[in-house]
C-alpha cells in the first residue's frame, strides 16, 4: 500500500492534520487507527468545556469530535481503523497490523505523528501495598463509566489532582459513588481552577495538598488506602497518617506523550517533553516526519491540539508537494531562559519561516505578575505583563518573520520570565 | 447579610472571593478580593442563580453494556444536579443515536433538554 501522507492516530491532531493535509490538496491522506472509531480521548471526555476557542461554544467531548470527524469525511479522508502500527522506518515505510489484513506495509512520502499521550500508571509512581484490584488510572475508569457503562467502585480515593482526575471525583459522585478524599502531592494543584470548584467543592470532596498514599491494603481488592502529609522534600511525615476505608483508588499523575513508535524510528526525542524535538515547520529530525497534539508535548486544552496539528498537516502537504525541504541552512535555536521549562519548536530555518510563528512553552513553577520576555541576541523585543504563569497553563508568544530575519547569524532566540513578585 | 467565601473561576489566579449578600437581592451583593471585573461578575451568578451544564450517559437497549453520552442543553441551577443525574440512571434510548438527539425533554422540570452528544450508530 502507498500514500502522500500517512497520519498515526485518528484523536484530535490526527484528524485536524489530515483536514488540513487535504485542504492544502494533497490527494492521498490515510489516517491508522487503532481503534474502533475516530475521535481519540475526546469520545470518552463526555464532560462539556470543549472547543471555546475554536468554536466559541462550549461542546463535550464527543461533539467536537464529531465535528472534525465529519469535515474530514466530507474531504474524503481515507482511515484505517482497528488498525495498530507497529514499526516505522526510518524511509517512512510503516508496519501495521489488523484482524482484517494482517500484518502489512505502508509506503508513505511524508508521515504525521498524532498518537497522543498516556497517563502515567501505578508501576511509575513508587506506591507501596499489594496489586489488589481496584486501583485504575482515572482514564481507565473514565472508560469504563462513559463508554463500557460499568462502575469501577463505589468508595473512591483519587491520587493525583490532575484534571482527568478531578472531572472523574464528579462523574463517579454522580454515579453514586462516594469520593472520600482527592490527594495531591503538590503543595498546589496542577488541574484548572474551575474543574477544583465544579468538581469538588460542588460536591464538598476533600482536596489534601501535600498529601500522598503510603500504603494501599488488601489482597484481593482495595480495602483502604494510607494517606499522609509530606514534607517539602515530598517525604511523608510520620504521625500524618489517616486511614480511608475505600474499594477503589484512581490515579491521576500526569501524561506521558506516547513515543515508543518514534523512538523505534531514532526521532531525536527531548527528554523534558518526552515528545520530538521539532523545528517551525513541526518536523523532527527526521526529514519528512512532522509531529503535533499530546505526543509532541501534553496540552491543556484540545483547541490548540487542533490548531498546532492543523499547522502540522499543511506543513507535511508542502513537504510531499516539493515546496519545503531543508537545505544545509544552520538552524537558529530557541534557548530556555528563567523560569521557562521547554519551547515547541526548539529551533526556527529562516526561509521557511511564515509572517507569524507561534512558539507554545510552559514555565516550571507557579509565578505572580511576570513577564514574559522574548531576547533575539541580546535584545529584547518583547515583554508581555501576565497575572499570573503555572506549570497547568501553556503559554505562547508570537514571532515575527521580520524580526527573525533582522538577526544577525550566530545569535539564538531565548524566551524567559523577569520581575515576578515574590 | 450572608457571607460566603468562593474560589474564582475566572483565571489560574483563583482569587479568594468574600461575598457579601442579602439573599434573592442581587443588588446587594458585595464582593471583595476580585482582581478583576470577572470576579465580581462570577461571584454575583453564583450566589444569586448558581447554575451548571450537567453531562453524563444514558442506557442504550439494544446495545449491550453500552451508553449514549448525554448533556443538558443549557444549564440548569446547581440544587438540580443530583435530581437530573438520577433521571439519567432511568433513561433508556434505542441506538442508533445521533448528536442533538432529545433523550428527555423538560429534565426535571428545569426547562432544558437533555440531549444526546455523541453518535453512536
Amino acid at each position: 500500500m502507498k500514500t502522500k501522507i500517512a497520519i498515526i492516530g485518528g484523536g484530535p491532531a490526527g484528524l485536524a492534520a489530515a483536514i488540513a493535509a487535504k485542504e492544502a490538496g494533497v490527494e492521498e491522506v490515510l489516517i491508522i487507527e487503532r481503534d474502533r472509531v475516530l475521535g481519540g480521548i475526546l469520545n470518552q471526555c463526555i464532560h462539556n468545556g470543549f472547543g471555546l476557542h475554536t468554536f466559541k461554544e462550549e461542546l463535550t467531548g464527543p461533539e467536537y469530535a464529531a465535528r472534525f470527524i465529519e469535515k474530514a469525511k466530507e474531504l474524503n479522508v481515507e482511515a484505517l481503523l482497528n488498525t495498530i502500527v507497529i514499526d516505522i522506518s526510518r524511509d517512512k515505510v510503516i508496519t501495521a497490523m489488523s484482524a482484517e489484513k494482517g500484518v502489512f506495509t505502508i509506503e508513505a512520502e511524508a508521515i504525521v505523528l498524532a498518537m497522543g499521550c498516556r497517563e502515567r500508571p501505578r508501576g511509575a509512581l513508587n506506591t507501596p501495598g499489594y496489586r489488589p484490584a481496584g486501583i485504575y488510572s482515572a482514564g481507565t475508569a473514565q472508560r469504563y463509566v462513559n463508554i463500557e457503562g460499568k462502575m469501577p467502585g463505589h468508595d473512591v480515593v483519587i491520587l493525583g489532582s490532575g484534571d482527568i482526575g478531578l472531572i472523574m471525583a464528579r462523574r463517579m459522585t454522580l454515579e453514586g459513588a462516594k469520593v472520600h478524599a482527592v490527594a495531591e502531592l503538590m503543595p498546589y494543584s496542577g488541574g484548572l481552577k474551575r474543574n477544583i470548584v465544579q468538581c469538588l467543592d460542588d460536591f464538598d470532596i476533600p482536596l489534601k495538598l501535600s498529601t500522598t498514599v503510603v500504603d494501599i491494603a488488601g489482597k484481593d481488592r482495595v480495602e483502604s488506602v494510607t494517606l499522609a502529609k509530606v514534607d517539602a522534600k515530598n517525604k511523608p511525615i510520620p504521625g500524618t497518617e489517616e486511614i480511608i476505608k475505600c474499594d477503589t483508588l484512581l490515579l491521576s499523575c500526569g501524561l506521558l506523550p506516547e513515543n515508543e513508535l518514534s523512538s523505534q524510528m531514532g526521532v531525536d526525542l527531548s527528554p523534558i517533553t518526552g515528545g520530538p524535538r521539532v523545528d517551525e515547520s513541526l518536523e523532527t529530525d527526521i526529514d519528512g516526519v512532522f509531529a503535533c497534539g499530546n505526543v509532541l508535548h501534553v496540552h491543556d486544552l484540545v483547541d490548540y491540539v487542533s490548531k498546532e496539528a492543523t499547522e502540522a498537516g499543511e506543513h507535511a502537504a508542502e513537504f510531499v508537494k516539493g515546496a519545503s525541504k531543508r537545505d544545509s541552512e544552520a538552524a537558529i535555536g530557541i534557548e530556555t531562559g528563567n523560569g521557562v521549562r521547554y519551547t515547541v519548536p526548539v529551533c526556527i530555518r529562516k526561509s521557511r519561516l511564515r509572517d507569524l510563528l507561534t512558539v507554545r512553552f510552559r514555565v516550571g513553577n507557579v509565578y505572580k505578575d511576570p513577564e514574559i520576555c522574548v531576547y533575539l541576541g541580546d535584545k529584547c523585543i518583547q515583554r508581555r505583563k501576565k497575572q499570573i504563569c503555572a506549570p497547568g497553563e501553556m503559554e505562547q508568544v508570537i514571532l515575527k518573520k521580520t524580526d527573525i530575519e533582522a538577526m544577525n547569524s550566530g545569535e539564538t532566540i531565548r524566551i524567559a520570565i523577569e520581575n515576578e513578585s515574590k | 447579610m450572608e457571607t460566603r467565601h468562593l474560589t474564582c473561576i475566572g483565571c489560574p489566579m483563583g482569587c479568594q472571593l468574600t461575598v457579601t449578600f442579602e439573599p434573592g437581592n442581587r443588588d446587594s451583593v458585595k464582593v471583595t478580593g476580585n482582581t478583576c471585573k470577572r470576579g465580581e461578575l462570577y461571584a454575583i451568578d453564583e450566589v444569586t442563580n448558581p447554575t451548571r451544564t450537567v453531562t453524563g450517559t444514558v442506557r442504550l437497549k439494544n446495545r449491550h453494556m453500552k451508553v449514549a453520552p448525554v448533556k443538558t442543553k443549557t444549564p440548569v441551577p446547581k440544587d438540580k444536579i443530583f435530581d437530573v443525574a438520577e433521571a439519567m440512571m432511568k433513561i433508556e434510548l434505542e441506538a442508533p443515536v445521533r448528536i442533538g438527539d432529545i433523550a428527555c425533554a423538560d429534565v426535571c422540570g428545569t426547562g432544558s433538554d437533555l440531549v444526546v452528544t455523541g453518535n453512536i450508530d
